[in-house]
């Protein structure tokens, strides 16, 4: 059959390093046997002959593989915590319940090389104990959930998957799970409740999932991107590893290039590469002849970073630093045309309607921060409104129970920071400099 | 077997087990911390944000309700910014629904008014939303006013975990999150409701109560809980 999946973006300028994307675009992602041609499942094979659970720990420790589904916990810390925990049943989870606007990576990553995900999820398994474990999908992803349960059928009919793999005594069946359409869900124990087939709202942590999990198991639970990240780290070693990137931060990052740009899609690159990079070397920069303004990374929970930090390098520390942070990977570039006030207002709208409205804050306070905002871009609001909405971010910060309610103030705060004069041009002057808010409307029929 | 502990809560020393969580520690030394969520012999859920503590050492802020105590731990539950973020909260909920004390049944014995005093919640800053929600009066003995429901889900609790009847549950999501019998039938119509009136008793406001009462006169007694789940504690 024809290989329909995509690969990353064409790399002009070497810029790019493809790991987790070696084989996207280029193997039939529905044929086991075009993925062994490349050496699949080698690895795992290998990983159960000849490395003990603790050595597995040890190199993925070693590597400094950090998690990608936006936090950036250590892999190998986590790894060997589930290993740890007490208790005869252990869980793996992978998380692909990929929901930020303008973000494919995980998407692309299952529809192009599920098996890679696969062996990256045994190995894991076999490094913490776990002998059950699940693909949670968003049902939005059809074809990633078909190929992933092919693949998993496959594994098993060549004794990959199931009882005694490898003739070894490990054993690991795996299962995909849908999610039911919530942003979060992606949220590890709003994750594991819906898995659990209750209602999918998060807990507080502790306990962490790595001690109480699924059914109150240890749980080891990863990103997609994490788990495709494992292969190559025992394949070529963890030194050859940590030697790509940046100090605090290893190997490469997959992002969706999308928005204002030349050429959108995915790429590969470096720990390190700076947005500048990315954008003008690799995007190909800002068409019909706009300038640019801002990038936003992180999705929802991120923030948008402007001109002036255009050479920031993309790893934990710096984005976080000015403003905004790594996330699963969205990369939405922004030109002038953009205004920033309507841009914070589409990421609140966003957080607003997927919060599950267990905790105050985030159930009331989004839905009044998006309130304020709608004011400010209809030119209704005064100062007093955005001393409060300043006030509402704070609190609904500190206060929210779940990642999703803590980091909704993000778009907010950034946009703030660097483009206070846009917020202060629709109070004060009640006018939208890029012509996008409804108070501009208002400003051409007067 | 469970260690005690030794810890300092608002610069009191108190002991606890170590299965015991900050906030039940907290009430044993008298002090009080403000909930809405929590209840004895409830599974805690740490959803009203009103009992978040600073622990020193953690980062961000803790419900008191979940997090377990620890030895040498110095916990801090009423400091300025936690009085500021609790008022704020309290702002939100009356904001968030239709709350008119005056001409509530539960007028003077309100969990949320009662907060409010306390608090000094004098003024709502936070923009009033003016929802528009049905009253359910379905049911031969007892009534549902959405209005002045805060989501807490204590009723939802206890007719799982106490009643085992499950007839309460949750819908939607969001600001649009509401209480709902069985599959969203009228309470009155619920064929798993055994009318044991334990959701009317724990709520905390006026949103679950008893039919013919008038304004001030429902006082709700949820003291039942805490032996009950005592006794049944000691059943096992």
């Amino acid at each position: 059959m024809a290989i329909d999946t995509v690969g990353a973006l064409p790399d002009e300028n070497g810029k790019q390093r493809l790991i987790v994307l070696e084989h996207a675009g280029k193997i039939d992602p529905e044929d086991i046997e075009a993925y062994m041609a490349v050496g699949g499942y080698a690895t795992c094979s290998d990983v159960l002959q000849s490395m003990t659970p603790a050595e597995v720990i040890e190199q993925i420790r070693n590597s400094g593989l950090r998690g990608r589904g936006g936090a950036g916990y250590p892999v190998g810390l986590k790894w060997s915590t589930v290993a740890k925990a007490h208790g005869s049943q252990k869980y793996i989870v992978c998380n692909g319940d990929e929901g930020d606007p303008g973000a494919f990576m995980d998407r692309s990553i299952m529809e192009a090389d599920p098996h890679r995900v696969l062996e990256g999820m045994m190995i894991a398994a076999y490094a913490v104990g776990a002998s059950r474990g699940y693909l949670y999908v968003r049902a939005e992803y059809p074809l990633a959930i078909k190929r992933l349960k092919h693949a998993i059928k496959q594994a098993e009919k060549h004794g990959l998957l199931g009882i005694n793999i490898s003739g070894t005594p490990f054993s690991l069946s795996l299962q995909v799970r849908l999610g039911a359409g919530a942003f979060v869900c992606g949220e590890e124990t709003a994750l594991l409740a819906s898995i659990e087939g209750r209602r999918g709202q998060p807990r507080p942590r502790p306990p962490y999932p790595a001690e109480s999990g699924l059914w109150g198991c240890p749980t080891l639970i990863n990103n997609v991107e994490t788990y495709a990240n494992i292969v190559p780290i025992l394949r070529e070693g963890a030194e050859w590893f940590a030697s790509i990137g940046t100090e605090r931060s290893k190997g490469t990052k997959v992002f969706a290039l999308s928005g204002r740009i030349a050429r959108t899609g995915m790429i590969e690159v470096p720990m390190g590469t700076t947005l500048r990079e990315i954008i003008y070397d690799i995007g190909g920069g800002i068409p019909d002849g706009r300038t640019f303004k801002a990038v936003q990374t992180g999705g929802p929970s991120g923030g948008c970073i402007p001109a002036a930090h255009i050479d920031t390098p993309v790893d934990y520390e710096s984005l976080k630093q000015v403003g905004s942070m790594m996330g699963s990977g969205g990369m939405i570039v922004m030109d002038d045309s953009s205004c920033m006030v309507d841009v914070a207002k589409y990421f609140l709208e966003f957080c607003m309607t997927e919060s599950c409205g267990k905790c105050v804050p985030c159930r009331v306070g989004t839905a009044q921060m998006y309130g304020l905002l709608e004011k400010i871009s209809e030119g209704r609001a005064s100062l007093d409104d955005l001393a409060l909405l300043e006030d509402l971010c704070d609190m609904v910060a500190n206060t929210s129970l779940c990642g999703l309610g803590q980091a909704a103030p993000n778009p907010v705060i950034s946009t703030l920071r660097y483009f206070r004069d846009e917020y202060m041009a629709h109070i004060v002057d009640k006018t939208c400099p890029a012509h996008v808010c409804p108070v501009s409307r208002k400003e051409a029929v007067r | 077997m469970t260690r005690v502990v030794t810890l300092k809560i608002d610069d009191i020393d108190a002991t606890g087990r170590e299965d015991e969580t900050v906030l039940e520690v907290a009430l044993e030394h008298g002090i009080q911390i403000p909930r809405l969520c929590a209840l004895e012999g409830l599974t805690p859920v740490g959803a009203c944000r009103l009992c978040l503590v600073e622990i020193e050492g953690t980062g961000r802020l803790l419900p008191a309700c979940t997090t377990r105590v620890a030895e040498g731990m110095v916990v801090k539950t009423n400091s300025e910014r936690l009085r500021k973020y609790r008022r704020m909260t309290i702002e939100m909920l009356f904001a968030e629904g239709n709350h008119v004390c005056s001409v509530c049944v539960v007028n003077g014995r309100c969990e949320l008014q009662d907060l409010a005093v306390r608090l000094g919640v004098d003024h709502i800053r936070i923009p009033y939303l003016y929802p528009k929600r049905a009253v359910d009066a379905s049911h031969e003995r007892f009534a549902l006013d959405p209005n002045r429901c805060v989501l807490c889900t204590r009723c939802v609790r206890v007719c799982g975990e106490i009643e085992g009847a499950h007839t309460w549950d949750l819908m939607s999501r969001g600001i649009d999150s509401a209480v709902i019998t069985d599959l969203h039938t009228p309470w009155g119509e619920s064929d798993t409701c055994t009318t044991c009136g334990k959701c009317v008793q724990v709520c905390p406001t006026g949103a679950l109560f008893e039919k013919g009462m008038a304004v001030g006169e429902m006082t709700k007694r949820a003291s039942f809980l805490a032996t009950l789940a005592a006794s049944r504690e000691d059943g096992r």
